[in-house]
């Protein structure tokens, strides 16, 4: 029985390896990773560059496969999905922020911020209207209509939050989401993802080297070389 | 989102609007060429069936028929009647010294059949004044430059002053000759007299019997060779094409073309799917499905190709539309037909330039949206 007062995972990995290429040539990327994030907390994994975190975030979304090792999500294990599962798992449960923003530039902010809405098959209309509020929620109401071009980099980092955010998925992964930002913008840009991603019935990993953002987690997965040297829970 | 990339969705749209407006503008300039080729066929609406001698391939290169050939024509069984038809290329030549080669048909004196029946000025029936002629417009301006159209204006053929008592609408023909009809019995006066002049005999069939079936029972009755005027027109398109090398001139521009079109928006639509690869991974990561990815590439491939056809298209009519006030290139304009034929190239275009990008994007794995 599930105790309602314990976190509950959202993402456990269990010996998770991956490698590239073969031979001499062959590069370990994940050396038996342990891993979990619970539901409700904001999980932050950090390490060095090259020590696996992209990788690591990149496997349990679902986006690489493994070596070896499982990965569940939710009680799913992902690897015994079809890829075309995988691909609607992905879009009901699963919100990104990335480094870069990554927005399309030929759509306004709320049409952007609308993207997961309507890849689910929801209409326009209704998609945009759900992405402006959630924009307005996030201090956008007066960019909604912009073109990513015309907005500053802490804006568009809001743009993509309130992607990742729209369609209400159980697990946001954020790929050093402050990396491109001013200290007193990646701050702000914090204060949003863990005042309005994190959520019960939520989790939320964030990749990141930014140590001036590191009191914003609950729990801190340290890595090294493939591998998770220790976790420091915070929270 | 090829929108977002102005220079990229521009380039593309010219791309193909320039290979829009080359490919219609050349097939429709060959296929007016070709048509001019039995233009002269096609001007004659009161018969249907053209005879000849069976060594005459083409309307231009005509060997003569005997007369009695006229005759052993209209003793053929479901002929409701049949005329001679001269035709021949003298030198017209004006009082102030300008002249020119024309083409000259004589037509049947009795009956006037093969006068043309558009008419600008004066009426085909004046042919029965004697030392008439009709010409048409073109060959008017060019042996009377600069002057009004007018009647009672005189041209000498071969030593004989005619009159010109109208001046018709006649369609262009290949060579680009003034058009001169005149009554059999003069006309072959024209030129230097020979035995024989009669180029052909046209022949209408009696009522219920279809001009194919015609021809079929005067070939066989009279060996000469009888065809009706659209198989007329088609063998002397096929003669030009298969002994001139204008189909090979226009064939490599429309070659050209269709190259451009291909490699600059091939080029260009997979250049700008590279480019933009990041934004095809997010999408990806985000959870669209491989199907719609290449929908979303196929639908801005047809849209880019779309309006660049559009683009194309208009000016291409606009070319025809303002050619088509001169009179050297009258009657050449935009056929429906070529505009689509290109339309459905122009598809194959687009759906090939964005074959190279689908697959590149099937091949992406959405991981690369973590990279740098």
């Amino acid at each position: 029985m599930m105790n309602a007062t314990q976190p509950v995972n959202a993402v456990r990995c269990r010996g998770v390896e991956k490698h590239f290429g073969e031979g001499d040539a062959r590069i370990h990327a994940l050396r038996g990773v342990n891993f979990e994030a619970r539901q409700g907390q904001l999980t932050f994994l950090v390490g060095p560059s090259g020590c696996g975190k992209t990788t690591l975030i990149s496997v349990i979304a679902g986006l690489l496969d493994s070596t070896g090792g499982d990965v569940e999500l939710f009680g799913q294990n992902t690897a015994k999905l079809s890829p075309q599962d995988q691909t609607l798992f992905r879009r009901r449960n699963l919100g990104f922020v990335f480094q870069q923003y990554n927005l399309l530039p030929a759509l306004s902010a709320s049409e952007n911020a609308a993207v997961p809405l309507l890849a689910a098959g929801v209409k326009r209309v209704e998609a945009v209207d759900r992405a402006k509020s959630l924009l307005a929620r996030l201090g956008l109401e007066n960019r909604l209509d912009a073109m990513p071009s015309k907005l500053s980099g802490g804006q568009q980092q809001r743009v993509a939050l309130a992607r990742a955010l729209v369609h209400e998925p159980r697990l946001i992964v954020c790929d050093e989401p402050t990396a491109a930002l001013d200290h007193a913008t990646g701050e702000a840009v914090m204060e949003l993802l863990a005042g309005s991603a994190v959520h019960p019935d939520r989790a939320v990993v964030v990749v990141t080297h930014d140590n001036r953002v590191f009191h914003f987690a609950d729990s801190v997965a340290h890595m090294d070389d493939g591998r998770i040297t220790h976790i420091e829970q915070r929270n | 989102m090829l929108t977002g990339d102005r220079a990229k969705y521009l380039g593309l749209i010219f791309a193909i609007a320039f290979s829009t407006f080359l490919l219609e503008n050349q097939t429709s300039i060959f296929a007016g060429i070709m048509r001019r080729t039995g233009s002269q066929i096609a001007d004659v609406t009161d018969a249907e069936v053209w005879v000849m001698d069976p060594a005459t391939r083409y309307f231009e290169q005509t060997k003569a028929l005997k007369d009695t050939d006229l005759l052993r024509v209209r003793g053929v069984p479901g002929v409701d009647y049949a005329v001679c038809l001269f035709k021949g290329q003298p030198v017209a030549r004006t009082s102030k010294g300008e002249f020119s080669q024309a083409v000259v048909l004589g037509i049947d004196d009795a009956t006037l059949i093969g006068a043309p029946r558009k008419m600008l000025l004066g009426s085909w029936e004046r042919l029965r004044e004697p030392d008439s002629v009709v010409i048409d417009q073109a060959g008017y301006i060019l042996l009377f430059p600069g002057e009004p159209l007018e009647l009672e204006r005189t041209l000498e053929m071969n030593d004989h002053l005619v009159r010109i008592v109208g001046i018709s609408d006649a369609s262009a023909p290949f060579g680009s000759f003034p058009i001169i009809h005149a009554r059999y019995s003069e006309a072959v006066n024209f030129l230097g007299r020979e035995r024989s002049q009669m180029a052909y005999v046209l022949a209408r069939p009696a009522p219920g019997l279809t001009p194919s079936e015609l021809t079929r029972r005067i070939t066989e009755v009279t060996g000469l060779r009888a065809r009706t005027a659209n198989e007329f027109r088609w063998d002397c398109v096929r003669y030009y094409i298969a002994n001139t090398g204008i189909p090979v001139n226009f064939g490599i521009t429309i070659a050209i073309a269709l190259l451009v079109g291909l490699v600059v928006s091939g080029q260009t639509f997979y250049l700008f799917t590279v480019e933009n690869l990041k934004q095809f991974g997010v999408l990806k990561a985000i959870g669209v499905t491989n199907r719609r990815l290449i929908a979303m590439i196929v639908l801005q491939a047809l849209t880019v190709g779309f309006v660049g056809y559009a683009l194309g298209t208009g000016l291409g009519a606009l070319f025809f539309e303002v050619t088509a006030q001169k009179i050297a290139t009258r009657g050449i304009v935009l056929l429906w037909q070529n505009a689509v034929g290109v339309g459905v190239l122009m598809f194959l275009v687009v759906i090939a330039a964005s074959l190279l990008s689908i697959r590149r994007v099937l091949v992406l794995e959405p991981a690369a949206v973590f990279r740098g």
